[in-house]
C-alpha cells in the first residue's frame, strides 16, 4: 500500500476529464499578442494620412488634437523630459516597441469599442501616432515588414530587474 | 438547553404573547440626559468624552425585539465603511468617470482581512458583467494539448485556500514628491488589501496541458475592454505559488475584482493578478505588453526604468493614530498593518520619536506567508509634538526603508513601488497628519 502511494504521488495526475481540446479556428480568434520579434503581427498596411482621418475619428475626442491636450493620455511630445522633474511619458518619449503600440490600439482601442479598428486602420493610426512624435515622414505607409524596421527612441531606455532577466525553473 | 424564538420567547414552551409594547421603551430620563450630553459635547474640550455618552447604565436602551432575519446581512446603520475613488496622486474629490482606483478605508478596518466589498479595486476599462456560463480559459501557446475550460471545470479540480494581501504599484503614491498634510491612511495606503482566495494550482494546469519545459515565461490576459495582459516568468516561486482564483472570502470572486476568474499572483504586483481570466499562452519570452512598458515601469533619475520589478516590497503603515485623527494624552494604542512580497514579517518596530528609538511591535497571530499582518504597541503620549512611524522587516531580512535613503537611492519620478516608512505627525493639539520623515 505505502509502494503503490509513493508511485501515484511521483507521477503528476493530468487526466482530470474536464476541459476540451482548443481548436487552431478558435485559438486564431484570441491569439492577438504581437511580441517585438514580429510574432503575431498581421499582414496589412496604412498611410499617415488615412491614420490622421482615423484618429479624428476614434481617438481624438480623448486625446485632442495632434496627441495632445486631451482628457486621456498624452500621445506624442515629451522627449528629453525623462530624467526631468516633470516627465512626459508619451509614445515618441517613451515606448520602446513599435509592435507594442499596434498591439494595444488593436485590443484596446477605441476605449469604448475594443477591437473595433481593422487591421489596415490599426496600420493607418499607428502610422499617424508615430508621424506626430517625428518617428516616420509625412508620406510614410506603415505595413508588418516597415513596422519591424522602427526603432523607437526610447529603445534602449528600460533596464529589466536583475532576478528577472534569466528565467529557470526546476520543472 | 433551551430554545428562544427572536422576542426571547421560549419555544419549547410553546411560546406565547409577545412582551408589552412599554418594555421596548427607554428608561425615562434618557432623552433628557441625552440631549443634555449633546449640549455637553459641544463644549471646548468635551469632545473626548462624546463617545461616553452613558452616564449610567440607566441610559442604555431596554433590550427588545429585534428585526426578523434575512437572507443577508447588512452592516449596522451605525457603522459606515466607504472606498474611496482615486485617480492621479493629489488628486481629489474624484468622479466616477475619472476615477481608475477605488482605495481601502484602512483606517476603520481590525484585524488583517479585509472585507470583500471593501479590497482596493483597480481596473483599467472598467468593470465587464461577465456570464460566467460563457466565459472560457484558454490554454495555449508551448503546450502539447491546446485546452479550452470552463469555470465548472476550474471549480471540479483539486483546489487550494489562500490568504493573501494584493497590493496596487500605486499604493503610496501620494507622497512620491510631496506631503498633502490633509490625506488619511485610506489616501496614502489605500491601495493594498487582503483577501483569502480560493482555486485551482495553475502548476496543476501545466501538467494538464502538458506546458513545454522549454516555456519560461507564461502571457496571461484579461476579458477586460482593454484586454490587459502581462507577462508573467515561470520561476519556481511562482510555479509553486500561483493559482487561478473563482473564490474569495468563501464566495465566487466579486466583479471588480475579476469574476469568474483570477489569476492569484502572491507577493507580485497587483496588475499581474489578472482579472476576468481569459488565456493564458505559454511562450520562451516575454511579450512587452503596453502595461509593462508604457505603464508599470519606474524612471529612474537618469531617465532609463526599471522593468520586470514585480514583486512588492517590504511595507508597513500605522492605522491608527493615522492621518486627520485627532488623540490625547496619556494612553494610546499604536495598530497597523504590515507586508511583504519576499515571504512572512519576521518583525515590526515602531517610533514614537521621529525615527530616533524604536521600539518592537507586537505581531497578531496569525503571521502568514505573503499576507497583511497586524501590529500593536502601547504608547503613552505625553502630548508634546512628534511623529510615529513603523518599519517593517521580512523573513528574508529586508528591511522597509526611511523615505530619506530611499528617495536617494530611487529618485522621486518612479510613480510606483513606493514603500518607504510612512510618518504621522502629532501637534500639541493632538492632530495626526501626513508628514515626509
Amino acid at each position: 500500500m505505502v509502494m503503490l502511494g509513493c508511485a501515484q504521488a511521483a507521477v503528476a495526475q493530468t487526466d482530470y476529464g474536464v476541459g476540451r481540446p482548443a481548436t487552431p479556428e478558435e485559438i486564431k480568434l484570441w491569439n492577438i499578442d504581437v511580441r517585438p520579434d514580429g510574432t503575431g503581427l498581421p499582414e496589412g498596411k496604412g498611410t499617415v494620412a488615412h491614420g490622421k482621418t482615423v484618429y479624428a475619428t476614434y481617438c481624438l475626442a480623448c486625446h485632442g488634437p495632434n496627441g495632445q491636450g486631451g482628457i486621456r493620455d498624452r500621445l506624442a511630445g515629451g522627449q528629453g523630459s525623462l530624467a526631468t522633474d516633470k516627465p512626459v511619458k508619451t509614445i515618441g518619449s517613451f515606448w520602446p516597441y513599435a509592435t507594442t503600440l499596434f498591439d494595444y490600439i488593436h485590443r484596446a482601442m477605441p476605449y469604448t469599442a475594443p477591437g473595433y479598428l481593422s487591421i489596415d486602420d490599426t496600420y493607418a493610426v499607428e502610422a499617424y501616432l508615430l508621424n506626430l512624435n517625428g518617428i516616420v515622414p509625412d508620406d510614410a505607409t506603415l505595413d508588418r515588414a516597415s513596422l519591424l524596421r522602427i526603432e523607437m527612441p526610447n529603445r534602449n531606455g528600460f533596464v529589466p530587474e536583475s532576478e528577472f532577466v534569466h528565467i529557470g525553473n526546476s520543472r | 438547553m433551551k430554545l428562544y424564538d427572536r422576542r426571547g420567547v421560549d419555544v419549547a414552551a410553546g411560546g406565547g404573547e409577545p412582551p408589552p409594547v412599554e418594555a421596548v421603551v427607554p428608561s425615562p430620563n434618557f432623552a433628557t440626559r441625552r440631549k443634555l450630553l449633546l449640549g455637553l459635547a459641544a463644549l471646548p474640550g468635551a469632545s473626548l468624552w462624546s463617545s461616553a455618552w452613558a452616564e449610567s447604565l440607566a441610559d442604555v436602551p431596554a433590550r427588545s425585539a429585534g428585526n426578523l432575519l434575512a437572507a443577508h446581512s447588512e452592516r449596522s446603520e451605525y457603522v459606515h465603511l466607504d472606498r474611496v475613488l482615486g485617480a492621479a496622486p493629489g488628486k481629489k474629490g474624484v468622479e466616477a468617470l475619472d476615477a481608475f482606483n477605488s482605495k481601502t478605508p484602512q483606517e476603520k478596518l481590525v484585524g488583517i482581512i479585509t472585507p470583500t466589498d471593501l479590497h482596493y479595486e483597480r481596473s483599467h476599462s472598467g468593470v465587464p458583467e461577465i456570464d460566467p456560463a460563457k466565459h472560457r480559459l484558454l490554454i495555449h501557446g508551448m503546450v502539447k494539448k491546446p485546452m479550452v475550460l470552463t469555470v465548472a471545470d476550474l471549480m471540479a479540480l483539486p483546489s487550494v485556500s489562500r490568504i493573501h494581501f494584493i497590493e496596487c504599484t500605486g499604493n503610496g503614491w501620494a507622497n512620491w514628491k510631496k506631503a498633502d498634510d490633509t490625506l488619511t491612511v485610506q489616501g496614502t495606503h489605500g491601495l493594498v488589501s487582503c483577501n483569502e482566495w480560493t482555486g485551482v494550482p495553475l502548476k496543476l494546469l501545466i501538467d494538464m496541458a502538458g506546458v513545454d519545459r522549454r516555456s519560461l515565461w507564461m502571457l496571461a490576459e484579461g476579458g477586460d475592454g482593454a484586454g490587459v495582459d502581462r507577462s508573467v516568468p515561470l520561476t519556481d516561486e511562482i510555479l509553486e505559488d500561483a493559482f487561478i482564483a473563482y473564490g474569495q472570502n468563501g464566495e465566487p470572486i466579486r466583479p471588480a475584482h475579476g469574476y469568474p476568474l483570477r489569476l492569484i499572483m502572491p507577493g507580485f504586483e497587483g496588475n499581474l493578478h489578472i482579472k476576468w481570466l481569459r488565456r493564458l499562452k505559454f511562450g520562451d519570452r516575454p511579450w512587452m505588453t503596453r502595461w509593462e512598458t508604457d505603464r508599470y515601469t519606474q524612471l529612474r533619475p537618469d531617465g532609463k526604468a526599471t522593468q520586470f520589478q514585480l514583486r512588492m516590497d517590504t511595507n508597513s503603515v500605522i492605522t491608527a493614530p493615522s492621518g486627520m485623527m485627532n488623540i490625547r494624552p496619556g494612553y494610546n494604542r499604536i495598530t497597523g498593518i504590515a507586508w511583504s512580497g519576499h515571504g512572512k514579517i519576521a518583525k515590526v518596530e515602531v517610533s514614537t520619536d521621529d525615527g530616533r528609538i524604536w521600539r518592537t511591535a507586537q505581531l497578531n497571530l496569525p503571521v502568514l506567508y505573503k499576507a497583511q499582518t497586524r501590529f500593536q504597541l502601547d504608547w503613552h503620549w505625553d502630548g508634546k509634538p512628534t511623529g510615529i512611524v513603523s518599519r517593517a522587516t521580512d523573513e528574508k531580512g529586508n528591511v522597509q526603508p526611511d523615505r530619506k535613503s530611499f528617495i536617494a537611492q530611487v529618485g522621486t519620478n518612479a510613480l510606483f513601488h513606493y514603500h518607504a516608512q510612512q510618518t504621522w505627525s502629532i501637534d500639541s493639539d493632538g492632530n495626526v497628519r501626513n508628514a515626509l520623515s
